[in-house]
């Protein structure tokens, strides 16, 4: 199955994107109603609206340029359409998309309006839907391709069933050459010091362990209860799963038993080479699913117990689940049911299997459960106040 | 029919991985790290993908599952008991 070959868009820069989108990109929450009347106007392209952009400043604006510039440069875009309130900052993230080749254009609405820049943005947007629709899958090596990973409502099945069949699968794409990569950093308490017995060198650990360090510290600095109810969630405490470190230890299940973790990244930063990356995130799955989309990852495995309904615009989210009644209850969100894993009827290797299979499916154009039902969170990690 | 599953032989806590089970059932329990089953009775009735527990536990012991410590015992938890937020707590925040 491995010496299977994926077929994908190849980008002007040679990275390889599995989806084909022309994405209207606002850059602050004052842009969305243009950005959506584009996409309105112009059936086909995908508008992805979000609340920030105003007076951030430091590290969370370059966080929020990042974010910005990391999702329209991803490969599973074919060209952008970049709208904010005033040229400057429109240009900002337009010339940092630019720099992979691809086609972008940006306006700003100040001295236009919605009515002049919505007529501007959509020309260039028909023009670029037209372009990109010409574009053709070409047959590309399994190791272009960049997968992510993050769980979400999770319970106790997630730790025996649809986690270690992300980790199966992790362990074989690892072993091709795949770029993959695992964050959720405060959800790892209790499971970091086997995250950090898989570092490759001590260099990684240090870098690792200054991560997660600094989230804890940040978690004692805020909290004012000993987290019941958000870490592990309400959802995840009904599912069963009683502490964090019970969760954190489901969670690790998803780097296999393999994988190295080969470097550590910031949030939505992009990875250097292939193999298996550590990023400091949220363990909220919309804001960790989007780091993963402006990194750069154009598949993304995405165990749930309790049936988390997740998507994201630019990024397929494929869905595993090993609940049984969670498979029965929720079939209409779940690509890949394992759980039969839970009764012995398939084995941790065929589970693997399966899911690679679907990934594979879904690589090569077959929607995810997530993109039929449109599910498009786009969804910003902020660090602190606006100024 | 396998009612519950275990990670390590060591673990104190499984998980239930069938709807209705009712205090009084005898479960098979799949060690998942060794593929061999265990049996124990159920006192409660546990809802699937929680935990019961497979030893006698005091206030302060260390629960283990997956071979390692996931928090400490608040409540006293005898064998076949359901094991969850009303008599385990995190150690950690």
């Amino acid at each position: 199955m491995l010496h299977e070959t994926i077929w994908g868009y190849r980008r002007e820069n040679g990275r390889v994107g599995v989806r084909n989108h022309v994405v209207i990109l606002p850059v602050d929450d004052l842009s969305n109603a243009a950005a959506e009347a584009v996409a309105n106007n112009i059936k086909g392209t995908l508008a992805i609206p979000h609340p920030y952009g105003r007076l951030q400043f430091g590290a969370d604006l370059d966080l929020h340029f990042r974010t910005l510039i990391g999702a329209g440069s991803n490969p599973n875009v074919a060209a952008v359409v970049v709208i904010g309130i005033e040229d400057g900052w429109s240009k900002k993230v337009a010339d940092g998309i630019a720099a992979t080749g691809k086609p972008v254009q940006h306006f700003g609405i100040e001295l236009n309006g919605d009515h002049g820049t919505i007529m501007r943005a959509s020309k260039a947007a028909r023009e670029f839907l037209q372009w990109a629709s010409e574009k053709h899958r070409v047959e590309c090596a399994l190791n272009e391709l960049w997968v992510s990973t993050k769980c979400g409502e999770s319970d106790t099945t997630s730790g025996c069933g649809a986690n270690p069949t992300v980790g199966d699968a992790f362990d074989k794409l690892y072993g091709v050459g795949c770029t993959l990569v695992f964050g959720e950093t405060s959800e790892l308490t209790g499971g970091e010091t086997i995250v950090a017995a898989r570092c490759r060198d001590d260099q990684v650990r240090a870098d690792f362990m200054r991560v997660f360090d600094r989230y804890q510290e940040m978690i004692n600095r805020h909290k004012t209860t000993d987290l019941s109810e958000s870490q592990p969630t309400k959802g995840n405490i009904a599912g069963g799963l009683t502490t964090i470190e019970e969760k954190a230890l489901g969670n690790i299940q998803k780097i296999g038993k393999k994988c190295v973790v080969d470097g550590v990244l910031d949030k939505a930063e992009m990875p250097r080479h292939a193999g298996l990356w550590f990023m400091d995130s949220s363990s909220a799955a919309a804001e960790m699913v989007t780091l993963c989309a402006a990194s750069g990852f154009v598949v993304h495995f995405f165990p749930t117990g309790q049936g988390n309904v997740i998507g994201n615009p630019i990024l397929p989210v494929i869905k595993i689940c090993a609940n049984p009644r969670t498979v029965r209850t929720m079939s209409e969100h779940v690509d890949v049911d394992t759980s039969g894993l839970l009764q012995r009827e398939i084995t941790m290797s065929e589970a693997g299997d399966k899911l690679l299979d679907m990934m594979f499916r879904t690589a090569n154009g077959r929607l995810t459960a997530a993109e039929a039902l449109g599910h498009r969170e786009f969804v910003m990690t902020r660090l602190y106040e606006s100024a | 029919m396998i009612h519950c599953v275990l990670h390590d032989p060591n673990d104190s806590v499984a998980v239930v991985v069938v709807e209705g089970l009712e205090a009084g059932a005898t479960l098979t329990g799949l060690i998942l790290d060794e593929d061999r089953t265990i049996a124990l009775d159920a006192l409660q009735d546990i809802p699937i993908g929680h935990k019961i527990a497979l030893k006698d536990m005091a206030v302060g012991d260390t629960v283990i599952k997956y071979g390692v410590d996931i928090g400490k015992v608040v409540k006293p938890i005898r064998k076949g008991e359901h094991a969850h937020v009303h008599n385990i707590k995190t150690k950690r925040w």
